[in-house]
């Protein structure tokens, strides 16, 4: 029998995350996509670059920065006190930063799908922003809000070097399903290691069907 | 009243060039905008909606002041109760046409409004489908149904009836002044078609250079402007002359047509010609070669 426990954990993690991230990746990607400025391709490579950097890297350097013994860490701890290295909140912001270019450039195409004349004719008709954005935004970038959501918390589910780095081994805490897998196996514990990741890899296909099924009805639905 | 006194650069075909837009409109007049391609007729709805600020100038409604750069002035475009038909219809792709017409209906405006253009429209049988599984020609319909339910002081609409067939267009002209005079509303519209114009506006604003060069009536602006203007090469493969006239058959492309020459002219059969014709003048004029 295997301990449920990272498995939980997991999946709270990449809730908790995967809404946070929703929420603050709205009007960041609303202003990337409206943005004119010629340094915006610096702010897309920065938010990109989760993509393409080892995790470990930016483990290692929010690792380095949360440190109670570091100026962020320290203020952090005296003056909020809270402590991010090795703690579940810890793992939430780190998961959000790796998983930002999943959740930003999803909607951030999602803005764009939606033409400007849409948006004007609304306008004309007295509508406000906020009436503008649940009418009419929402509903047409509905595959993309829907991808944005599903590959966050997928990502999340899948992560392991971020959270090793910034989360350790902590039952309970920080030891998420991808950790208990390499506990697993460094105990030569290979049966509950393939158990966890028997579990994973159907949660992860049944997530990303669902979510080519649902794109494929909305797609249907709108032509 | 609407008094527009405005200035706006825009960018143009040979780059970016200064506008400026001085015309006043009486109230409920129903007025063609017309010019060339280009020209800023579209502009120019653009920013009595609010869709696009002036970078100068004025924009009176009826002594309410939509825009004044001096004062600092910019009513918002969903205060100003403009319906805005698209030359792209813009029909909201994710609702029916029904929730098209709902979603624009007025606030003071009930169901039976929508009800009412349903039916005179002919868009019984279009409610439940969504935009994408409609013509154009019912797009443009529903767009134009769309404008109708949101009971504007103003109807702006951007070549409104330009993918129809012609009875269709008929059709659609007399329901869009009956729209108009039951609204009172001021209706400006861009249009190509003088047969159109004709039939339906009462004024007329023709953009040339960047300047509003003529407002005045249908028949004013098409007698006395030559908008309209058309040059016409061809070749004359015949000339015969009746009691007091001279008159020419010229090919123009795989057309023919017949004209009065000018006798002084001397033509003969083989001259190629320019054909002017200025609305309801032909005139002919023969094509000097480098030899």
């Amino acid at each position: 029998m295997i301990d449920w426990q990272p498995l939980l954990l997991t999946l709270q993690l990449a809730l908790v995350t995967t809404v946070i991230l929703f929420i603050l990746a709205l009007p960041l990607a609303h202003l990337l996509a409206n943005l004119k400025s010629k340094i915006k391709p610096v702010f897309e490579a920065l938010i990109s670059m989760p993509l393409v950097l080892p995790p470990t890297v930016i483990g290692f350097y929010l690792l380095v920065a949360f440190s109670p013994t570091s100026g962020i860490g320290e203020w952090l701890n005296t003056n909020l006190n809270i402590q991010l290295a090795f703690t579940f909140e810890g793992l939430v912001l780190a998961s959000m930063i790796y998983s930002l270019p999943f959740m930003v450039q999803p909607l951030q195409n999602g803005y764009n799908k939606v033409p400007r004349s849409l948006i004007e004719a609304a306008q004309t008709m007295g509508k406000n922003r906020w009436e503008i954005f649940t009418k009419v935004q929402m509903p047409i970038m509905k595959s993309a809000v829907t991808t944005a959501i599903v590959l966050s918390f997928a990502h999340t589910i899948g992560e392991f070097g971020v959270v090793l780095m910034i989360g350790g081994n902590i039952p309970g805490e920080t030891r998420v399903a991808s950790i208990a897998i390499y506990d697993q196996v460094e105990a030569m514990n290979y049966h509950a290691a393939n158990t966890y990741s028997i579990i994973l890899i159907t949660l992860s296909f049944v997530i990303l069907a669902l979510l080519y099924v649902f794109n494929g009805n909305s797609a249907t639905n709108i032509s | 009243m609407i008094a527009c006194h405005i200035n706006k650069r825009l960018a143009t075909a040979d780059g970016y060039k200064e506008f400026q837009f001085d015309f006043e409109v009486p109230s409920g007049s129903f007025t063609a905008i017309c010019g060339a391609s280009g020209a800023g007729k579209t502009s120019l709805l653009r920013m009595i909606s609010g869709l696009m600020r002036p970078d100068k100038g004025q924009i009176i409604y009826n002594k309410e002041i939509w825009f004044d750069q001096v004062k600092g002035l910019f009513k918002p475009i969903r205060k100003r109760e403009v319906g805005f038909v698209f030359q792209d219809y813009t029909l909201f792709p994710n609702m029916t046409v029904m929730e098209n017409l709902k979603f624009a209906l007025s606030k003071e405006a009930t169901i039976d409004l929508i009800n009412q253009v349903i039916t005179v429209m002919d868009l019984e049988g279009l409610i439940q489908y969504k935009p994408a599984y409609l013509s154009g020609g019912q797009q443009q319909r529903v767009a134009l149904a769309r404008a109708i339910v949101q009971k504007p002081k103003m109807l702006l609409l951007d070549e409104p009836l330009s993918a129809l067939d012609i009875s269709t267009q008929l059709k659609l002209e007399k329901y869009i002044l009956k729209v108009h005079e039951e609204l009172q509303c001021t209706t400006l519209f861009v249009g190509h078609d003088i047969d159109q114009i004709i039939r339906m506006a009462d004024h007329v604003l023709v953009i040339k250079d960047q300047r509003v060069t003529s407002s005045a009536s249908p028949y004013e602006t098409f007698t006395t402007n030559t908008l309209n203007s058309t040059h016409l090469n061809g070749s004359i493969v015949n000339i015969r002359s009746e009691k007091h006239t001279t008159i020419a058959s010229i090919a123009i492309g795989s057309d023919m047509v017949q004209v009065t020459l000018n006798e002084k002219d001397n033509f003969s059969v083989g001259d190629e010609v320019l054909l002017k014709s200025n609305t309801f003048n032909p005139q002919v004029t023969r094509i000097l070669k480098d030899h």
